[in-house]
């Protein structure tokens, strides 16, 4: 081993390094899915707390959820309905939207990617509820700044890709949302294992509210009888 | 527009003011913009004209009921001897559970809403849980509070009352507030605007907080015909063009409003029920010799 080598670490596996130490941080975590339903959009995470929330409302037809580190994601959020809040006042509230919103998380994301002394353990999802099913907007943001575009559904956080492939296989857009939220369950929950209402956070938004805040939140109660419905 | 995250030491907290300040953003004290040409004319017009120059709302009223609260408004926005508009809103939800209704400055009322409005739901959004009553009450305190040096400068007053069903007692209640901020809860009733005088009477000598909402809505339908029937800035029903008062009803079940069609017909059978206006005029009940 040379002394030169010592110290110097290659851009190349500086990035892969950082990306790895991000990766492991929200892999730890659960899957959530957010999915389009003929009256709403159907955010479902797997989550025991009732109070460290991961769904949340941004604004009338936007919300907010996050995979990772709950500190961090948090902040995004609140930095998020902030950003909302502000613009609707000074432009107007038909000015707010999801896009801009996800713009800005992936700039802040990619900035502490490269950056920070660490990178965020972070991915986070902005949906927005169109007038149609054809107009719901899904941006999914990775750890890096990395931005998708989804739709009907998408999966963050946790080990996306058996739930992913599950929700493809079930996903439909005719589904009423009790419908959705069933089929994101059961996505979730893969064959192994029942997910029941209290580890469950549940937060829709509502095609029928469109005008006023379209966000709800499902107690507890509400979802078992939704479950129990479908 | 940016997406503010703070540090921990800056950051401002669930209020939207706080924000703004954050943000560099604050106009004045409130954050409500000081409307420049409202300035600009005040220094070269003496105060009383100018009072008389804007929009004013007129008669508002919150009337406790058995079940909740009924608040309710006329729709006629005045300047000086003028109509400043015959369709103006003065009563206005503020989270699911409670409204507001403004008389004075139009323009500043209708500001100081919306950001009453916003600052209940950014609170609301930031921590998750809904602002209780008693906190929305004393944060329009503090509006009008930050109102208060404009609105003497300026003589662009600003009177509210709120109006709200309490979840955690279970009852209506109602907060009328004066220029300074002062913040008072009263048992029956608070009616605000130039018209008040005739709609205190009205509901005093009609209501009682143990009528149900119905009972309530009929009598605070008949403070504010009164009150239109006396004060000339306070708008009446207009039965030409369809404009009818705004009610609204707040009970365990939230904020909702009454469709215009059933208030008009609320009015068609007030109006039923007063022959002896009009008699007036016909000529059986002149009173003396025409000339």
């Amino acid at each position: 081993m040379s002394m030169t080598a010592f110290g110097y670490v290659s851009p190349e596996q500086m990035m892969a390094d950082r990306a790895d130490y991000a990766r492991k941080g929200i892999a730890r975590g659960r899957s959530l899915i957010a999915l389009s339903s003929q009256d709403g959009i159907v955010i479902c995470a797997e989550n025991t707390s009732g109070t460290l929330r991961k769904i949340s409302e941004v604004y009338d037809r936007i919300a907010f959820a996050g995979a990772g580190k709950y500190i961090e994601f948090e902040q995004l959020r609140m930095g998020g309905v902030r950003h909302a809040d502000f613009k609707g006042y000074y432009y107007s509230r038909r000015d707010v939207d999801a896009q801009t919103l996800a713009n800005l998380y992936a700039q802040l994301l990619g900035l502490s990617f490269t950056q920070q002394g660490k990178p965020m353990e972070v991915e986070v999802l902005v949906t927005e509820l169109g007038d149609t099913i054809q107009q719901d907007r899904m941006f999914h943001i990775l750890f890096d700044g990395t931005i998708n575009d989804r739709q009907n559904f998408a999966v963050i956080g946790g080990d996306t890709e058996p739930v992913r492939t599950r929700m493809e296989e079930t996903w439909q857009p005719d589904a009423t949302w009790p419908q959705a939220l069933a089929k994101a369950v059961d996505a979730l929950a893969g064959n192994e294992r029942t997910l029941t209402a209290a580890g469950l956070e549940v937060g829709i938004l509502e095609r029928s509210k469109i005008g006023e805040r379209t966000f709800r939140r499902l107690e507890d109660e509400e979802i078992a009888q939704m479950l129990s419905q479908a | 527009m940016q997406l503010p995250i703070f540090s921990p030491g800056e950051d401002p907290g669930p209020s939207f003011e706080g924000l703004l300040r954050a943000l560099g953003e604050t106009p004045n004290l409130t954050g409500i913009p000081t409307m420049g040409g409202v300035q600009a004319v005040h220094s070269s017009s003496k105060s009383s004209d100018l009072v008389l120059d804007f929009p004013h709302g007129t008669t508002v009223l919150a009337l406790r009921s058995q079940d909740g609260v009924v608040l309710a408004g006329d729709r006629q926005a005045t300047m000086g001897f003028q109509i400043g508009s015959r369709t103006i809103r003065k009563v206005f939800p503020a989270g699911s559970h409670a409204g507001v209704a403004i008389a004075g400055a139009a323009g500043q009322a209708v500001e100081l809403v919306k950001f009453f409005q916003l600052s209940i739901s950014h609170y609301e959004k930031l921590e998750g849980i809904a602002l209780s009553l008693d906190g929305q009450a004393n944060m329009l305190a503090q509006l009008v509070r930050g109102n208060f040096a404009q609105a003497v400068m300026s003589g662009l007053l600003v009177m509210p009352i709120f109006a709200g069903y309490d979840q955690s007692s279970g009852q209506g209640r109602i907060f009328e507030y004066d220029v300074t901020g002062g913040r008072y809860e009263e048992h029956e009733f608070v009616v605000a605007g130039s018209g008040s005088v005739h709609a205190r009477t009205a509901v005093k000598l009609s209501h009682k907080p143990s009528h149900t909402t119905p009972e309530t809505v009929k009598h605070a339908l008949a403070a504010l015909f009164w009150a239109a029937d006396e004060d000339v800035a306070t708008g009446g029903p207009d039965v030409l063009r369809g404009i009818y008062p705004t009610i609204a009803i707040i009970t365990a079940d939230g904020y909702s409003e009454m469709s215009e069609v059933g208030v008009a017909d609320l009015f068609d059978e007030f109006l039923e029920q007063q022959d002896s206006i009009r008699k007036v005029g016909q000529p059986e009940d002149q009173l003396g010799e025409a000339p």
